[in-house]
């Protein structure tokens, strides 16, 4: 390390804070700057640039037109529908998976998926599902065969109720990940020692585990909302054209040069997604060091 | 008993109907790349073009040597540095996890918008390639490789070890690639692992700055030879499914070995 020769001298200074050390930092906090810290700063700072690069909160009104409030409204929407149904059956999964001994195939298996899932998500989900139903896809003529239904009426895979199905396919997956050490963490004596003191099933699990358990629920069902309205992938590959929500509008706003009478709408839609994300996630942080209170 | 037995029953019951909502899809997309469109007849056409097809062995190459780029540059620049605040400004400690685990609260999409002057300089200095992507790819996976290697570090006694080896006589360098490093091989294993898998899914950077990379050239397929991406989406899907597995492995290795 380059660094070195600067530290030698000060041995016995003990644990304070050097300059001299802290030095071998300089290229990692480089690093940061120049490929997260200045495309952030360039973001907030664009938002509220004229086209001159005078001062002007024009593009920051424009957030409030028709559009780009519709298509902030169906991200909320998509993010929270996902996060709920993928929150809830996640949860379920994952204590299906938790009352397995850890070494069964079966949680083996259902942990390795859903590793893949949460985190290869993206186009490949995509194409999975317009092989299942858009048209001529696997389930489309199974139904249009046996049924007799047409499955892809309409092309709803292609909106906004596609998008909720394809994005629970990845909710699912990483709620799993995310819920499964705080199950683990619910010890077996807890639920003896209701036993013991005269708890029915029903007690326990509703006035014992399901209160403990709800901080780590409610934290990782935003993490999934966050996860939801930050994804782009997914919903780019699904939807060629248009621009239903937020993230496809940032699109829009990056392929075409003005969008809403605005150039350089993108950075105001983006400062808006780096602030709902933001404080999404500084709740679930909230509530993760609350559960780590007791479930560790 | 009926009740034990009633739940058991229940419980494979659920756990089937979870299975077949996560397997049919990729059972479709085999079908699908399997199938001459419009007919039933079936056909290793699409899966043969993998390999044939000069666009898509081409962003293969990309994706992987993408790949490849962003674990030696999330290594190079990941390791030294939390083996460095470990060692002798552990006041930072805290500031660089919080760095690392930054690009979670930021999305992809948003580092885009904002990366038009710093790619102009980038493209500047070493050229338009799409190889170039390797650069912000290794701050999307920060946080992943983070907490890999973290977990690794945090099962050893990095000061001691590097106290004995310096009173040994190495310097700092030694200390870092052959005391600590062979320590935290697994870890580092690991976190290689999962940034290949990030990388090789990666759509959101690439298709916005216009480089063909595997996810890209799968949605531009996908218009016009629905089969092949389709048969390319299965395959990375697959592949990073075999990486996935493998690392499981690693970590009950590790696992098992530190109960010891």
């Amino acid at each position: 390390m380059s660094a070195a020769p600067a530290t030698a001298p000060s041995e016995p200074g003990g644990r304070r804070f050097r300059v001299g050390p802290s030095v071998g930092l300089l290229p990692f906090l480089l690093y940061i700057l120049v490929f997260l810290l200045i495309p952030t700063i360039t973001v907030a700072v664009g938002a509220f640039q004229a086209e001159d690069g005078g001062f002007s909160t024009e593009k920051i009104r424009a957030l409030w037109s028709e559009t780009a409030l519709h298509a902030l409204q169906q991200s909320l929407v998509l993010s929270f529908a996902s996060a709920a149904v993928g929150a809830v059956l996640g949860a379920l999964l994952a204590y299906l998976v938790v009352t397995a001994p850890p070494t069964s195939v079966v949680r083996r298996t259902v942990t390795a998926v859903c590793g893949v899932l949460a985190q290869f998500g993206g186009v490949t989900l995509a194409f999975a599902w317009i092989a299942t139903l858009g048209f001529g896809g696997l389930l489309t003529n199974l139904l249009a065969d046996v049924l007799g239904v047409d499955a892809t009426g309409s092309g709803w895979l292609y909106q906004l109720p596609g998008l909720i199905l394809v994005y629970t396919y990845f909710q699912i997956p990483l709620m799993v990940i995310v819920f499964l050490p705080a199950l683990e963490g619910v010890r077996p004596q807890w639920r003896e020692a209701a036993v013991n003191l005269g708890a029915s099933t029903r007690q326990y699990w509703f006035q014992v585990a399901f209160p403990l358990l709800r901080p780590a629920f409610l934290g990782s069902a935003l993490l999934l909302f966050a996860n939801a309205f930050a994804a782009y992938a997914t919903a780019a590959a699904l939807v060629s054209q248009g621009a239903p929500i937020t993230p496809l509008l940032i699109r829009a706003a990056l392929t075409s040069e003005v969008v809403l009478g605005q150039a350089n709408f993108g950075f105001a839609l983006a400062l808006e997604m780096v602030v709902v994300v933001a404080v999404v996630m500084g709740l679930y942080a909230w509530l993760v060091r609350r559960t780590s209170r007791w479930l560790s | 008993m009926t009740g034990t037995a009633l739940w058991r029953a229940t419980r494979w019951l659920l756990l089937l109907v979870f299975a077949a909502f996560f397997l049919l899809p990729l059972v479709a997309l085999l079908d699908f790349s399997t199938k001459v469109p419009g007919t039933g007849v079936r056909s290793g056409d699409a899966w043969r073009a993998l390999t044939q097809d000069p666009t898509m062995t081409e962003a293969i190459t990309t994706s992987l040597l993408l790949a490849l780029l962003t674990v030696v540059g999330m290594v190079l620049l990941l390791v030294p540095t939390m083996i460095w605040v470990r060692l002798r400004v552990p006041a930072a400690s805290r500031m660089v996890e919080f760095l690392c685990l930054l690009p979670l609260t930021i999305p992809a999409l948003v580092i885009v918008v904002g990366l038009k002057n710093v790619y102009a300089w980038v493209n500047y200095l070493v050229g338009d390639s799409p190889l170039t992507l390797a650069f912000v790819y290794v701050v999307l996976v920060l946080p992943y490789s983070y907490r890999a290697i973290d977990a690794a570090l945090s099962g050893l006694d990095v000061r001691t070890l590097a106290e004995a080896a310096r009173s040994l006589g190495a310097g700092w360098g030694t200390v870092i690639t052959r005391v600590v490093v062979p320590n935290i091989w697994t870890g580092i294993l690991s976190a290689a692992f999962v940034s290949v898998a990030l990388v090789l899914g990666e759509y959101t950077v690439s298709s916005l700055l216009h480089y063909d990379t595997l996810p890209v050239v799968i949605v531009l397929l996908g218009k016009s030879d629905a089969p092949e991406s389709m048969a390319a989406a299965l395959a990375s899907i697959l592949f990073v499914s075999l990486l996935l597995v493998a690392l499981s492995f690693l970590d009950r290795r590790r696992r098992t070995s530190e109960g010891n």
